[in-house]
């Protein structure tokens, strides 16, 4: 596991960073950092993939080299982190268990799959790509960098703790199904607490062993997956809508302390108090009426400013295709619109996700030494008419609407839906 | 001295068109009223017999005494939305509640909307809150011919209470859409349209029978409701409403139509975007897909400037919520005209394509669509422009009652 991570970590480095010597200057712009107050006339440096100098622009030296983007009379904010989405078809766990820890998305993902190149026209630049919720456990989430590249390795994205996913869990209605699956919710968690038993045992037996291999237990990829969320490495995302089902995860969490982020929460109103106390943090959606199946009855707007109330923290996901990549602004929007401040709202597109994956060191704000990820806005983030220009990851522009293939991915149209043909990879350095 | 003297003939005019009483009146810091210029501080009067009595400007409508006033920064008509299935496909999405598509057999015209439409499903209200006064709603896309649609105002615990049209237009599906299940017939495209084209031929046996009975007794037509309900469709008393998505399928309906000499009605029309020239030829209006409607499977090519390309083609449009299997149990129709807005329409567009442009479609502008004297009181009152996402519906007022007064 850890030499795979430590692959992917330089596999990403080399990839992330090339032929940008060059610093790149964006002037102009109004700047939302997102980790301090907003900056009318700003300027963002960036070099290597990394952002270098952001201020404003009576106090940023640029240096004398840069290539020059002006920028002015747009808006610039971090790129947007999708804590919860199927784009790349990701498939999960199969019908043969309810459970199934040590399946991987990352084996299944479509890279040229259209939506990748949609949701960089939505302005997202991480994206968490996850398996359904039909099962109590779906498998090993993927974390992903929208870099335009073509195999999956190449958009791993390794978080805090050396590790580029989660893991997938769901209760309510979605994953109770005919045997082997739960019939009950009592039965869900049963399953749940059962499993969670085992992999305390399977850790217990390793450490035990020591380095006295003849007692080790024989390796069980699941297991591993599930001491890696015992030990608090990895992190568990669970879909769950309604309020009892809420109160059982926090309740599985604590009595085997794992690390959760509760995804969806329909019902997060009614207990945003309990939610804020168990200091576990919201992904929520957002979605145009209640309803659709018994679970998200509750659907309510007002989720996220009522978590704000109570203290807790919250982001924003799209679960593409329940919505649309291209929507994932809205949805943090019509949070607006229902009560959300306008600063906690731009933090759950963008940094508070970031800090539910352990990437908050690394995406999620403007702020020297963070990854270059960003998108530049004709106006406001939460205004029906503003368009997202361009989309920028690690340095490199992936979605600039002036190209009329990037306009089709973010209009739709005819072809807009066709897997990539060929490397998707955009090698020149911006003319901008 | 003739101009006043006209101006004064006119006013005791205007007074003597005053019903006895006015129960309603709404002010606007702008009116649109989709009937002229939008006005700047307007007037919307709403007498007792639930019509509007006057509109204008606040300097020229004076409200009577005791007449409760609405007060919004936007006011627009009513919100039309042109395509819904809304009461039948009930929000809880269980077996119970899911009353828009019957698939025991192919072509079931006879299906009446009137007898699955619950006016108390949550999603009524819901859409209500937004706006919306009046569902062009009913069985749904996904059988060849899934039954009839009808027209309901947004109130009413009733069917009756909430009905405007009855019988409205006929819902048919073209493409894969309409294949049945598990391998039965039909199975491919061809052999829907034979299937409907076949139907289509035995109601046109069946009217020319009717209207010709044979003098013999005992050999008039039997009553026949599947072959009847498909006669009003050929006699052209409700249009066919077609579902189609890819461009091929499109023209299909193109060509029956022109084969049957009905109306048409062409619903969803993903592609149409790419065969403009044809349907504007035809003649035939569009109830294009909800702006946002996923773009996949027949659905791949769907653009956000579907509606903005169909329009400036000259061909009439409407917007939709459509239908929605899953989560969202429905779509707004306003957020998808929204979307519309970003995407192409003029904001006047995209708002008469969710008011004046869909009554034109329904056949219903004498009485919906717009703010002017003699129509329904039917009027939606917003906190800012009403397309932008954070943006509230104030207010909502249907045949002169206020429905809705809370922000959402």
């Amino acid at each position: 596991m850890k030499m795979r991570c430590l692959a992917a970590v330089l596999l990403a480095g080399a990839l992330g960073s090339h032929a940008q010597e060059r610093p790149q200057a964006f002037l102009g712009a109004r700047l939302l950092p997102i980790s301090g107050p907003e900056i009318a006339d700003g300027v963002l440096i960036v070099q290597r993939g990394k952002i270098v100098a952001v201020g404003p622009r009576s106090s940023v030296r640029i240096p004398a080299d840069a290539l020059r983007h002006d920028v002015t009379g747009s808006v610039l904010m971090p790129g947007l982190v999708d804590t919860h989405s199927h784009i790349g078809g990701p498939e999960g766990a199969d019908s043969s268990a309810p459970i199934q820890p040590e399946v991987r998305v990352l084996d299944s993902i479509d890279v040229r799959d259209a939506r990748l190149q949609k949701a960089q026209a939505g302005g997202i630049t991480t994206v968490n790509v996850m398996p359904g919720s039909g099962h109590l456990l779906s498998g090993q989430t993927v974390y992903l960098k929208l870099r335009d590249r073509t195999t999956i390795e190449e958009l791993l994205l390794t978080n805090e703790k050396g590790l580029y996913g989660g893991l997938k869990m769901a209760n309510g209605t979605n994953s109770r199904r005919a045997a082997p699956f739960p019939g009950t919710r009592g039965k869900s968690a049963a399953l749940v607490r059962e499993q969670f038993v085992k992999a305390q045992e399977y850790r217990r037996k390793w450490a035990e062993a020591g380095d006295d291999a003849k007692k080790r237990p024989a390796r069980d990829l699941g297991l591993e997956a599930l001491v890696e969320v015992l030990e608090g490495r990895r992190i568990v995302h669970h879909h769950t809508h309604r309020h009892d089902d809420v109160l059982t995860v926090l309740r599985l969490a604590k009595e085997f302390g794992f690390r959760v982020v509760l995804h969806h929460v329909s019902d997060a109103a009614k207990v945003a108090k309990e939610i804020a106390a168990a200091r576990v943090p919201c992904s929520l959606i957002v979605v145009d009426s209640p309803g659709g199946k018994l679970e998200a009855t509750g659907m309510d707007w007002g989720a996220a400013a009522a978590l704000k109330r109570a203290g807790g923290t919250l982001a924003f996901h799209t679960d593409d295709g329940i919505v649309d990549s291209r929507f994932l602004f809205r949805a943090a929007a019509l949070a607006v619109r229902a009560g959300l401040d306008r600063q906690s709202a731009l933090e759950a597109l963008t940094l508070a996700g970031a800090r539910m994956l352990d990437l908050g060191t690394r995406v999620g704000s403007l702020e020297t030494g963070k990854d270059a990820d960003f998108v530049l806005l004709s106006g406001d983030p939460f205004s029906t008419y503003t368009r997202v220009l361009q989309t920028w990851v690690e340095g490199e522009p992936v979605f600039d609407r002036e190209r009329p293939q990037d306009r089709l991915y973010a209009t739709g149209g005819f072809g807009a839906s066709h897997d990539q043909p060929g490397d998707v990879h955009v090698d020149e350095e911006s003319e901008r | 001295m003739m101009r006043t003297t006209q101006m004064a003939a006119l006013a005791l005019l205007a007074a003597l068109a005053l019903p006895a009483r006015a129960q309603v009146a709404v002010r606007g810091e702008t009116v649109y009223t989709m009937n002229g210029a939008p006005l700047r501080d307007g007037i919307v009067l709403i007498g007792a017999d639930g019509k509007i009595a006057r509109v204008g400007a606040a300097s020229d409508v004076a409200i009577p005494a005791g007449v409760p006033v609405l007060r919004a920064k936007v006011v627009t008509p009513g919100l039309i939305d042109a395509h819904s299935t809304v009461g039948l496909s009930g929000w809880l999405n269980q077996t119970q509640d899911q009353d828009q598509l019957e698939t025991s057999a192919p072509i079931q015209p006879e299906l009446r909307a009137l007898d699955a439409y619950n006016a108390q499903d949550r999603l009524v209200a819901w859409v209500r809150g937004f706006g919306v006064t009046t569902l062009h709603t009913g069985h749904a896309p996904g059988a060849v011919v899934s039954g009839e649609t009808l027209v309901v105002k947004t109130r009413g615990d009733t069917v009756d209470a909430a009905v405007v049209v009855p019988r409205a237009m006929v819902a048919a599906t073209l493409g894969p859409a309409a294949k049945a299940a598990d391998g039965k017939s039909p199975g491919t495209r061809a052999k829907v349209v034979a299937l409907l084209r076949a139907e289509l031929v035995k109601a046109q046996e069946f009217a020319r029978k009717r209207a010709n009975p044979s003098p013999e007794p005992g050999k008039e037509p039997e009553a026949n409701l599947r072959s009847e309900a498909l006669a009003r469709v050929l006699a052209r008393e409700v249009p066919l409403l077609v579902t189609v998505e890819r461009a091929q399928d499109i023209l299909t309906a193109l060509r029956l139509a022109q084969e049957f000499g009905f109306k048409l009605v062409l619903d969803s029309a993903a592609e149409g975007y790419l065969v403009t020239d044809a349907i504007k030829r035809a003649g035939v209006p569009v109830i294009v897909h909800a702006t946002m409607a996923r773009q996949v499977g027949e659905r791949e090519n769907a653009s956000f400037e579907n509606a903005s390309k169909l329009r400036m083609a000259g061909i009439p449009i409407a917007l939709q919520s459509g239908f929605e299997a899953y989560v969202p149990k429905t779509r707004v129709v306003v957020l998808e005209a929204a979307i519309a807005a970003a995407n192409g329409l003029t904001f006047e567009q995209a708002l008469a394509s969710i008011t004046i442009d869909a009554a034109r479609l329904l056949g219903l502008e004498a009485r919906l669509g717009a703010l002017a004297p003699g129509k329904d009181g039917d009027v939606a009152l917003y906190d800012g422009d009403p397309f932008e996402f954070t943006s509230h519906c104030v207010g909502v007022v249907i045949d002169g009652q206020v429905v809705e007064r809370e922000a959402r």
